[in-house]
């Protein structure tokens, strides 16, 4: 049997659940309801209720990605200097959250934030103020940062674990010291690993619906929202793959700046 | 004489597996030393403690006088070259080699400078702008050589650089150290366990063995003299049969007697007995002081190396001379390629080397 036929059940699955129904978005998106051709459903995304929640998205995803490398990585470099067998057991625990349902969790921080959840119980216990979380911009951004917090951390643990301890020791030998090592060989070798960790977290958190739904409430409305509730509430597939293309060409732009920035960081010295 | 490098009393162990016990070597100016011996005997954590990647338990390390031991390796005045070269990958040759002069923040005109003249010292000018990976190992190491050198430390460390070379580039690039090592005039401390390279590059060679010192020398005292069995048979091909010391300059060897130049060690007294391959003479049999059967012949190019079975020993003879197998032989040693060497009495003792 030929190899590439091996490949066939694959090149169904794409084609069925990837690119129809990307080529669904596409025609949803460009036409109106009578089916002809439009704009319409993209330009939408500059009234200033869309935008603002565009603009609300972009900035909430960008805050968490920030606060996730500033955690995973000095974590990271923790694990890569561990003894083999501690440091097995921290990434377990790492990925142990990952084994449970994504909704579950999230629905566990909600229980955990509530006016009247578990914190503000045992915050009341210890007569200290209650924690005012649930249901702000605060409460996302903790949402994010708990789920994609390990999409961070392994990519960059992987890219450091590449580097080799001698290249570390050259460093330090040809008389950098640890800061001047850390900035210009540990940093700039890391840097595939930061890209990736950037790219899972960011794109993720831009796209979600579901942790602002559970610990933002009704009244914080992100992109991802309201391109489910024009799916699943208002029943108008045009905008809401009108307004999906416009979030892909965000993400695009995303992952092209960052394959740019890639290569060069890759080739040359930072 | 000046002692560049002490090391006084090095004692240093991974998780209670002592590599090295109680060791105490010095180095002098100018001097090529080799610190040769198998894998796990101590020499490349003797040189990491010298780079500073490593502490010892106990002991000290001096540099020229000064105590060095809790010195960091960006504060010693000496460079390294690693064994897998360990270029920077995302830096081209140029960046790769100015590393250290910027750390320094040396001039950019003598930052070009040096480059230029440490391309042009290890024969690869022109090649600033190439990327590490698209150099050949030997290029990637004489890249490391030059990265190490532009430094100008009183010392190079270089950890088997040459481990990961093919055979011809291992030898040309031999030649390539001695000359570097005359051109800069500073001190070479070589760590490998080929035996060829020791003897052909070394001022000194240290044998090591289980975190000892077997033997310090010249590359002539270490072949032609051993001091024990474990150099003997590390350096070169050699063989080793129990002997009795019958009196001064005389020593019987499975059954024979064969006349030597070696005195003091007593009489009757059980030692190991040493001959090189190439000191055993095959003459006819009534004139050797043993008769043999020649069971095995190899032409190795500039000699042919033969197996001699002789007083039920089986002796390995090089000689230019070919006997075909089944010939019978006779077997000769000149006294002063007798080499005698007592008898280590434990296994401790064969391990730290006790000779006398």
């Amino acid at each position: 049997m030929n190899k590439k036929t091996l490949a066939f059940p694959y090149v169904f699955w794409a084609a069925a659940f990837i690119v129809i129904p990307l080529c669904m978005v596409f025609y949803y998106g460009m036409t109106d309801k009578t089916g002809a051709f439009t704009l319409s459903n993209i330009i939408t995304i500059a009234t200033a209720e869309h935008s603002k929640a565009l603009l609300l998205s972009l900035e909430l995803s960008f805050v968490s990605t920030v606060i996730c490398f500033i955690l995973a990585y000095p974590l990271a470099m923790m694990l890569t200097n561990m003894h083999v067998s501690t440091h097995s057991f921290i990434v377990l625990i790492f990925i142990l959250p990952m084994w449970m349902n994504f909704l579950l969790r999230t629905l566990a921080w909600q229980t955990l934030l509530e006016k009247t959840g578990v914190i503000n119980n045992v915050l009341a216990f210890l007569h200290l103020p209650a924690l005012d979380i649930i249901n702000t911009p605060g409460a996302i951004i903790l949402g994010m940062v708990y789920n994609f917090l390990p999409f961070m951390v392994l990519p960059i643990y992987n890219a450091l674990c590449k580097i080799d301890g001698n290249v570390i020791n050259a460093a330090r030998d040809l008389g950098a010291n640890g800061i001047q090592t850390f900035l210009r060989i540990t940093l700039p070798l890391s840097l595939p690993g930061i890209i990736s960790g950037i790219t899972m977290v960011f794109i993720p958190a831009l796209t979600t619906f579901v942790i602002s739904t559970l610990l933002g409430g009704s009244k914080i409305l992100l992109i991802g929202n309201v391109i489910e509730q024009e799916f699943t509430q208002t029943g108008n597939w045009h905008l809401g793959s009108g307004l999906s293309i416009v979030l892909m060409i965000f993400i695009i732009v995303n992952m092209v700046v960052e394959a740019v920035f890639d290569r060069e960081g890759e080739g040359n010295k930072l | 004489m000046h002692k560049l490098i002490d090391l006084q009393h090095i004692t240093k162990a991974f998780d209670q597996n002592i590599v090295l016990d109680d060791m105490s070597l010095y180095i002098r100016e100018n001097e090529f030393l080799t610190l040769l011996g198998p894998s796990g005997c101590g020499k490349t954590t003797t040189l990491r403690i010298i780079g500073g990647f490593e502490s010892p338990d106990t002991g000290q390390v001096i540099f020229d006088g000064t105590d060095i031991t809790s010195w960091p390796p960006n504060r010693r005045p000496l460079n390294t070259v690693f064994q897998k070269y360990a270029l920077f990958p995302h830096m081209d040759i140029g960046e790769n080699i100015a590393f250290g002069l910027r750390i320094k923040n040396k001039p950019q005109t003598y930052i070009r400078d040096k480059i230029r003249y440490a391309l042009k010292l290890v024969n690869l000018e022109g090649y600033e702008k190439r990327m590490p990976d698209s150099l050949s190992g030997g290029q990637q190491q004489r890249i490391a050589i030059a990265r190490a050198i532009v430094n100008e430390p009183r010392v190079l460390l270089l950890d088997e650089p040459l481990g990961a070379l093919d055979l011809k580039l291992r030898q040309d690039m031999q030649y390539e150290l001695i000359r570097l090592k005359n051109e800069l005039g500073i001190t070479f401390i070589y760590v490998t366990h080929d035996q060829e390279e020791a003897l052909t590059m070394s001022d000194t060679i240290v044998v090591m063995n289980q975190g000892y010192i077997q033997q310090i020398g010249t590359p002539e005292m270490i072949y032609n003299e051993p001091e024990n069995a474990f150099v003997a048979d590390f350096i070169g091909d050699s063989n080793i049969i129990d002997g009795t010391m019958i009196r001064d300059e005389l020593v019987e060897i499975l059954g024979a007697r064969f006349a030597c130049v070696d005195r003091g060690f007593g009489e009757n007294k059980p030692v190991d007995v040493v001959i090189r391959p190439e000191d055993v003479e095959l003459t006819l049999p009534e004139k050797g002081i043993l008769q043999g059967v020649v069971s095995h012949v190899i032409f190795k190019g500039v000699h042919y190396e033969m197996e001699v079975m002789a007083a039920g020993f089986e002796w390995l003879v090089q000689s230019t001379k070919m006997f075909s197998v089944g010939t019978q032989v006779g077997l000769s040693v000149e006294p002063f390629n007798i080499q005698i060497m007592n008898k280590p009495a434990s296994e401790d003792e064969e391990a730290i080397g006790v000779n006398e």
